[in-house]
């Protein structure tokens, strides 16, 4: 069987500093190797101009369709704001025990609350998106454990409020083997 | 718990039951669709669910009838109608027929959140109070609080005492004695110990960027407010709040908390709903709050609210008996995050830090053995490592005058300008104090 690997794909600029230490931090999580690949998609087709965002589902379709081999977990990375049908908005989202996952750093800026522009905190809460979202990829469910990057976030304070790690009993669950 | 949940969802539009589904089965909740209320109603004759979420809107029967027919069937089941902005009045009619409540589309994520949540804490909750009811008391989660003094004891004793109830708290101590610490042993040790403890500390925050802390904000509420946020009182929904200096906080804010405490609801910045939330409050504070409340700077009404259980933590002068295990504890601490080996302390050493006063209490003498592992170089923490007399040593430049100077100023200040306990400190008499005062012109700062 192929050794197990995350890959991250960029939509829009981001940063190459910024997305090496994510890379860095969901590696650590998942002592797994993490490698970084860039995409020019077009995005307007998943454009809905009466809620002004993206359909978080045709992009998490979109990612799963892209033909890599089945030991590589791909989670596409976006700037732009994400919905699903019926909600007004979503941070990320997986496939639960799939190989995909989704996540948006649109409403992670601080500067989007009235704040000041914090560069490590919007790394911080992206990093947590991603491993929470690559978490349900390899089965886990939301915790209760509040420090635990498996606890559900609905707000920006809620990502604030727990860790990048997971808990003792998330770790076990998680089979990397 | 939500393990033990089912939810059907039943709508017409694959993408709605698909999204739900998602969410729901993230949140590990056990869920089933239905396309139609034909089919639900055919899926609930061989199989109960806790939830039913509902489209009002569908082909054939509709939400409405459906939800009636399920009542029929099973008058527990909690029904919860999913609706349009276009017919909230039939959302209404919903409600009078009985169902749980209704959610508008498209739902904001943490309002779907809390009203499933909500449902299935009223299923699970006569069972799960009856098994908070039986957990055994034993203090958890305090290794940080290290002590076995009488004084440190009956500061232990005190926080099992407390845990379990709902009691809000003031923790008096001075600077460094480690307040937040006892906040934290409190909220791990209660009932609330699965939901956030929030911390805010208050002396840090302007009048208005507390409000919005403490309350959250609407979308609009002011320039650069693009989404709406959470405060903290919300984030503590559940859990225990823990407000650090509360005494800094202003006559508005005071009035504010008191109306919170008093409703346990209130209303974001820039907002007009009600918003509800289960937190249990924990204070702290290094000044003397009745002192304040007879000076008129801390209202009456919130101290009394606010100071149902006192728990004052000693200074670590007056527990030096527990100054061996704290330098162990910190020695222990950070040789293993610095990885190096676990060091010892000369005896010299250990007993100096005995005679010292530590006005900046077991925070002063954490930094103290940090600096000492860092700076020495040996197997032991010897006195030189330790910052004592060599930074008195080091103001060569000042003169005495100005040393004796700075000396009273640090010790006025430290009694709060009691004249007979500095004095007694300085180990003069009153009347030498006073002519120093006026010597020097010093003066008590506001």
């Amino acid at each position: 069987m192929d050794k197990q690997s995350i890959l991250l794909i960029s939509h829009g600029h981001f940063d190459s500093d910024f997305l090496e230490k994510i890379a860095r931090d969901v590696g650590l999580q998942f002592h797994l190797d993490v490698q970084l690949e860039e995409s020019h998609m077009d995005l307007s087709d998943f454009y809905y101009s009466d809620r002004r965002q993206y359909d978080g589902n045709s992009l998490l379709k979109e990612i799963d369709s892209l033909a890599y081999a089945q030991s590589i977990k791909k989670v596409g990375l976006f700037r732009v704001d994400l919905f699903i049908p019926i909600l007004t908005y979503i941070f990320g989202q997986a496939i639960l025990e799939g190989n995909s996952g989704i996540a948006s750093l649109y409403r992670l800026r601080n500067e989007q609350y009235g704040m000041k522009k914090d560069e490590k905190l919007l790394l911080n809460r992206f990093a947590k998106i991603i491993i929470h979202e690559l978490g349900h990829t390899f089965g886990l469910i939301h915790c209760h454990i509040p420090v635990c990057v498996m606890r559900s976030s609905t707000y920006v304070e809620d990502i604030d409020q727990k860790g990048k790690d997971f808990c003792t009993p998330c770790r076990a669950k998680l089979d990397l083997d | 718990m939500a393990e033990n949940i089912s939810i059907l969802v039943v709508d017409d539009e694959e993408s709605v039951r698909d999204s739900l589904y998602n969410w729901f089965i993230e949140d590990g909740y056990q869920v089933d669709c239905a396309e139609n209320a034909k089919q639900a109603l055919s899926v609930l004759e061989s199989k109960n669910f806790d939830i039913i979420l509902a489209d009002i809107k569908m082909p054939g029967m509709d939400g409405l009838e459906m939800h009636r027919r399920i009542k029929s069937l099973n008058k527990e089941s909690i029904v919860i109608i999913m609706t349009a902005f276009a017919s909230v009045s039939t959302a209404v009619q919903a409600l009078k027929d009985g169902a749980y409540d209704y959610i508008t589309k498209p739902f904001d994520p943490d309002d779907l959140s809390h009203l499933i949540r909500n449902a299935a804490n009223q299923i699970s909750l006569v069972a799960e109070n009856e098994a908070l009811r039986n957990k055994v008391v034993t203090l958890e989660n305090v290794e940080d609080l290290i002590g076995t003094s009488e004084a440190m004891m009956k500061v232990l004793k005190e926080v099992e005492q407390v845990a379990q109830s709902n009691s809000p708290i003031i923790i008096s101590g001075e600077s460094g004695t480690g307040k937040e610490l006892i906040a934290r042993a409190i909220h791990y040790n209660s009932q609330r110990k699965f939901f956030p403890l929030v911390s805010v500390h208050c002396g840090a925050l302007t009048e208005s960027l507390l409000e919005s802390e403490l309350f959250g904000h609407e979308k609009g509420a002011f320039t650069g407010a693009m989404f709406n946020r959470k405060g903290r009182f919300e984030m503590a929904d559940g859990g225990t709040i823990f407000l650090d200096e509360i005494a800094t906080i202003s006559s508005k804010m005071q009035v504010e908390l008191l109306r919170v405490l008093e409703t346990k609801t209130f209303v974001r910045v820039g907002g007009n709903k009600e918003i509800s939330s289960d937190f249990r409050i924990i204070c702290a504070t290094n000044r003397d709050l009745l002192k304040m409340v007879k000076n008129g700077t801390f209202r009456e009404d919130l101290y009394y609210r606010l100071n149902v259980v006192n728990i004052t933590i000693p200074p670590l002068r007056d527990r030096i008996e527990d100054i061996p295990l704290l330098v162990n504890y910190f020695i222990e601490k950070y040789c293993t995050s610095m990885s190096r080996n676990i060091i010892s302390i000369h005896q010299a050493a250990l007993k100096r830090l005995e005679k010292y006063d530590f006005p900046g209490n077991v925070r002063e003498l954490e930094n103290m053995i940090e600096r000492a592992i860092v700076v020495g170089n040996e197997n032991e923490i010897r006195l030189k490592d330790l910052p004592l007399e060599k930074d008195i040593m080091s103001n060569t430049s000042e003169s005495l005058d100005d040393l004796e100077k700075k000396f009273i100023q640090q010790i006025l200040n430290k009694y709060d300008w009691n004249i007979s306990r500095s004095a007694k400190a300085l180990n003069v008499d009153r009347v030498t104090l006073y002519n120093k005062i006026k010597k020097y012109s010093l003066k008590q700062s506001k």
